[in-house]
């Protein structure tokens, strides 16, 4: 199987150009290359990126370079205080929760944190969250709704661990309850999907008053890979599942699954931080802004009907096609 | 020709060799491999008098066997799947849809039911593995929400029979939704203080133990059931070894604190009935 990111290559050589070029100093002759080169390379960029797959899209979710929670942690908030363990097992790494500041008011921030070297993403668990990473989260963002702070979770996780130990300790169990929770907490959840929205073990953080996801993230029931394995009986179909799986943001939003897609710089996140921190702190403050405003039964109410709208079906008693968001459902 | 091969016999794929209808006069039990009178082991419920391996049954048997004189009254039956991702693989979803339809008579892989169990009114849930593994889509999300609806309109007990590979694929980010949507509908349903029970059976795996199955107040399993969030082959594909036997079945998750109760087939509907009269103040 060729290297999925190989559509990044082409740009990453030019970059690698004017890297090279730079380490010589300033000089007008150079400086003239070196603009040649920036203006190919902003062509080359829009050309790749105008035409992305969702295969593509899905390396970008993955990037190794893309930021993680704790950027965004520590870019949009302050005064973060982490704390940890579920109160029952452990502390589990690949969730980090706690509290915090967004722009000076105290807030409960979630999210899945991926490690960036080999020793962290051990330590990490690539992200892969156990039952007591949900707990510990679930525990966190109760404390939450007893002092009255808004919850921020972001999502970034290949999924929830399939391991023994998981399964022993009741992974199905923890993702259900936090389900559930999450739907009853009267306090306004604001999810930002930020790389990989893998499955339940995603959702796990995922129920609250408004979903954005950053463009080049994904959202999925099954990895591509998993669902090429199980669907086409041939893991290296993943390009082919990937696009069957509409799991771009732009599809989830047509599907009418999130509200809001945010835009990130052309190249992916990990290109400029700064700019996604920015967009994406803007957008937050908004939305808490709204949903501040509501009282909590409202909140819970609209929480509701929220997820209650999200399906596809028909329904002969409503006359078909009556229920479905997105696109149009065919007759069966 | 003599050294011209016949074509070898297809070998059925796993989602239709798993349901088994029994018909003829004899019946191998898949687990101990005694045969016996197929009448033999109906009467006991599918379940194999010597090992007490439990057959797979239909959403109907169990509806059936649960209700008060077997009688219930079905809603939402007109709810349909819609292919809304135009999903193809090897086959288009919407030809899948049509072929399941046929095979079990049913619109997608849950059965609604209003009854009565033991005098009190219940809402029963049924899924049907015959159906595409009885994977959990649109429809089977809005089904089982309806089903809480209306046991919170009714303050009816709510029983959720599941048997569930988990999440249908084929409508990927819709179908994982199905799990917030329906969690959210118990949540409310809990908060109007009105039981909900969970039966597991086998298999119930994925998307569908991660959400409703795992969420009742009383969570009961019959024996042997395949129950967990990831599949084995998949967990054996991450630890690279052979998992131990009885690893995930329900006997296993009775140790490990997450159901309540193993309950054998025949004392399932007497365990029901005890339970919802309880719970609703009905004398027994």
């Amino acid at each position: 199987m060729k290297d999925p990111r190989d559509f990044e290559r082409p740009i990453q050589e030019i970059e690698a150009q004017i890297e090279n070029l730079a380490l010589f100093g300033e000089d007008k002759s150079r400086d003239k290359e070196m603009a040649a080169l920036r203006k190919k390379l902003e062509k080359l960029r829009r050309e790749v990126f105008a035409k992305l797959t969702p295969w593509q899209t899905v390396q970008l979710a993955r990037h190794p370079k893309r930021p993680y929670s704790l950027d965004y942690i520590q870019a949009m908030f302050t005064d973060w205080q982490e704390l940890r363990g579920d109160r029952r097992f452990a502390d589990d790494p690949a969730i980090v929760a706690g509290f915090a500041r967004f722009r000076g008011r105290p807030v409960c921030v979630v999210g899945h944190q991926k490690g960036r070297d080999t020793k962290q993403k051990i330590y990490r668990n690539f992200g892969m969250p156990k039952p007591e990473g949900y707990r510990k989260a679930l525990r966190i963002m109760k404390m939450a709704e007893k002092f009255r702070m808004p919850i921020f979770t972001f999502i970034d996780t290949p999924g929830a661990y399939p391991g023994m130990d998981a399964e022993e300790r009741g992974q199905a169990e923890a993702i259900a309850v936090n389900l559930e929770a999450m739907a009853r907490l009267r306090t306004p959840i604001l999810i930002t999907v930020t790389g990989e929205g893998g499955s339940g073990g995603a959702l796990a953080l995922g129920i609250g008053d408004r979903i954005n996801m950053l463009q080049f993230s994904i959202y999925s029931v099954i990895s591509p890979e998993g669902c090429a394995a199980i669907l086409w009986k041939d893991a290296a179909q993943a390009e082919t599942a990937a696009s069957a799986l509409k799991l771009t943001a732009q599809d989830l939003l047509r599907l009418g699954l999130i509200d809001r897609v945010i835009e990130e710089p052309l190249g992916g996140a990990h290109v400029d931080p700064a700019a996604v921190f920015q967009a994406l702190e803007g957008v937050l403050a908004e939305e808490l802004g709204e949903l501040s405003g509501l009282e909590p039964e409202d909140l819970f109410e609209r929480r509701y009907q929220k997820f209650r709208a999200m399906g596809a079906y028909l329904d002969a008693e409503q006359g078909e096609a009556a229920k479905a968001k997105g696109p149009a459902p065919k007759p069966a | 020709m003599w050294f011209r091969q016949k074509k070898k016999p297809e070998v059925p794929s796993g989602e239709e060799r798993a349901v088994r209808v029994p018909e003829g006069l004899w019946t191998k039990c898949e687990s101990c491999g005694q045969i016996m009178f197929s009448q033999t082991v109906a009467e006991n419920g599918q379940v194999c008098p010597k090992c007490n391996y439990h057959f797979r049954i239909s959403a109907r048997e169990r509806l059936e066997a649960l209700f008060d004189e077997g009688a219930y009254e079905e809603f939402d039956s007109e709810v349909a799947p819609a292919d809304p991702l135009e999903f193809k693989d090897s086959k288009r979803y919407a030809d899948r849809i049509i072929q399941y339809q046929r095979q079990t008579g049913l619109k997608d892989a849950v059965i609604n039911a209003r009854g009565t169990m033991g005098g009190v009114p219940v809402i029963i849930s049924a899924m049907e593995y015959a159906f595409m593994g009885g994977s959990m889509g649109s429809v089977v999300g809005e089904k089982i929400t309806r089903a809480a609806e209306e046991a919170l309109r009714r303050r009816a007990p709510l029983v959720v029979i599941s048997c569930s590979g988990g999440a249908r694929m084929q409508e990927s980010v819709l179908s994982l939704m199905q799990m917030g949507k329906v969690a959210a509908a118990l949540a409310r349903l809990h908060e109007g203080r009105v039981p909900y029970i969970s039966v597991m059976t086998d298999p119930t795996t994925g998307g569908v133990t991660a959400s409703f199955a795992m969420l009742g107040d009383v969570n009961l399993a019959e024996p042997k059931a395949l129950i967990g969030f990831a599949g084995p082959r998949v967990i054996e594909q991450t630890i690279r070894q052979t998992l131990p036997e009885g690893f995930q079945r329900s006997e296993f998750l009775l140790e490990k604190g997450m159901i309540d109760m193993v309950v054998h087939r025949s004392q399932m509907r007497a365990t029901l009935v005890s339970l919802v009269q309880k719970f609703t103040g009905k004398t027994g």
